[in-house]
């Protein structure tokens, strides 16, 4: 019989580290999805992932099943992100790195096997805009807009995961969505 | 109504803001606005992720196992440890001498990158040890605690921890710096406690490492700055 993920849940909370593997096992895409939107990064993406169900394991004792598995488990992974985010970022100001390099290399990560000409063009000037722009923002902004765009998160649920007062996490959203639109400009006029 | 700001538009995107998508159908100046910042967001609904293969979750399974309570045997890296404040006073020794020399060498040209990267080189050493305290503490068993192992780790790493924390706010790392002082307040209370700890006094510290997520903060600055330290 398969678990569902509350009764797993339930049995991880007792100590059956079978129960908690059939959650790892589960939710361990989405985890790495999220992780790596947060990061922009492969390598962090997996450690953000280890140490999302490393707090988790022992965090066990306080799920109390009002919020779905996954939702818990994203607001530690979001939270381990934030942690992530703001010691890479006193790092890039210390050590800018050379923007388009950074877009080079992440788009040589996640480019598709056959990508169109289409994708080529206008996403592929969108894409190789998009990261160096969401590495400039804060990480407040970074989180809130990955969370609200990428996630789906309402505000009130983006609020409760990051720690702020809804309006905070309001503003980090719009915040971000100026930037991003200001620094994707070149590519929008390039098919205008 | 006035025309809607972009604050409103925003929010009307996302799908709330009733009233301004009311007022989007009656005002063709701000559906044109409207329709750009659509055009825009949507754009960027493509974010892939790489992707990750069926036996993903069974990988990251396998590398979570061996961090799981109950903690790995204590005796195994004790043996080893005996060892690390001996290479680790060596290294920070190292370290002030090049402090004290600097003027020296600065004037017979030596590169200042030689001393940061000693500097990292020396924080990313000094993190690893803490964070095997750390761990031990965070994946420790809060019944029959017999502390002093940990105690005596924790006074060794101090005094090593307050002067590479001076040295990073003196070199401008102010990350380094702030992660540093966060660990000796750690480190201080770990020093300061009882050899035979209460159950309750063990856990109250492992939330606080827990909550501060100070193991994880610890683990990436080390790496970051071994890499760092690496690439000078």
């Amino acid at each position: 019989m398969e678990w569902t993920d509350a009764a797993a849940a339930e049995e991880a909370r007792k100590g059956n580290q079978h129960a908690f593997r059939v959650l790892v096992e589960r939710h361990s895409h989405s985890v790495f999805r999220l992780a790596f939107r947060m990061s922009g990064n492969e390598q962090d993406a997996e450690d953000l992932v280890q140490e999302t169900f490393l707090r988790a394991y022992k965090q066990m004792h306080r799920f109390d099943g009002r919020a779905a598995f996954g939702t818990w488990l994203y607001r530690i992974c979001a939270n381990c992100s934030l942690d992530l985010l703001r010691a890479r970022k006193s790092r890039r100001e210390l050590q800018p790195l050379d923007e388009k390099d950074d877009a080079r290399s992440w788009l040589d990560r996640v480019a598709t096997p056959e990508p169109s000409p289409e994708r080529l063009t206008h996403s592929g000037q969108i894409m190789s805009l998009l990261e160096p722009a969401l590495n400039r923002l804060s990480e407040m902004e970074r989180a809130a807009f990955v969370l609200r765009h990428y996630e789906g998160c309402d505000i009130e649920e983006i609020a409760r995961t990051l720690g702020v007062q809804a309006n905070a996490a309001k503003h980090s959203v719009f915040r971000a969505v100026q930037k991003l639109r200001r620094a994707l400009e070149p590519a929008w006029g390039a098919v205008r | 109504m006035n025309h809607a700001s972009e604050e409103q538009l925003v929010d009307a995107y996302y799908g709330n803001g009733t009233e301004v998508r009311t007022h989007l159908n009656e005002c063709p100046e701000c559906r044109a606005t409207f329709e750009r910042l659509q055009e825009h967001l949507d754009s960027m609904r493509d974010y892939p992720a790489p992707e990750r293969g069926p036996s993903y979750g069974g990988e990251v399974w396998s590398r979570l196992l061996p961090h799981l309570p109950p903690a790995r045997s204590r005796r195994v890296w004790f043996r080893w440890w005996t060892l690390a404040p001996v290479l680790a006073t060596v290294l920070v020794i190292a370290f002030v001498a090049g402090m004290l020399t600097e003027r020296r060498v600065q004037v017979a040209g030596t590169p200042e990158k030689a001393r940061e990267r000693v500097l990292l080189i020396a924080v990313s050493r000094h993190l690893e040890r803490s964070q095997i305290v750390l761990s031990e503490i965070a994946n420790g068993n809060a019944a029959n605690i017999d502390f002093s192992a940990e105690r005596e780790r924790a006074r060794d790493l101090l005094d090593d921890n307050r002067l590479l924390r001076q040295s990073a706010a003196r070199n401008g790392d102010a990350v380094d710096a702030s992660l540093l002082d966060e660990l000796e307040r750690v480190l201080l209370d770990v020093a300061n406690s009882p050899a035979e700890m209460s159950a309750g006094d063990f856990q109250a510290l492992q939330n606080r490492i827990d909550s501060e997520g100070l193991l994880f903060k610890v683990r990436i600055t080390s790496s970051d700055d071994r890499f760092k330290g690496q690439k000078l």
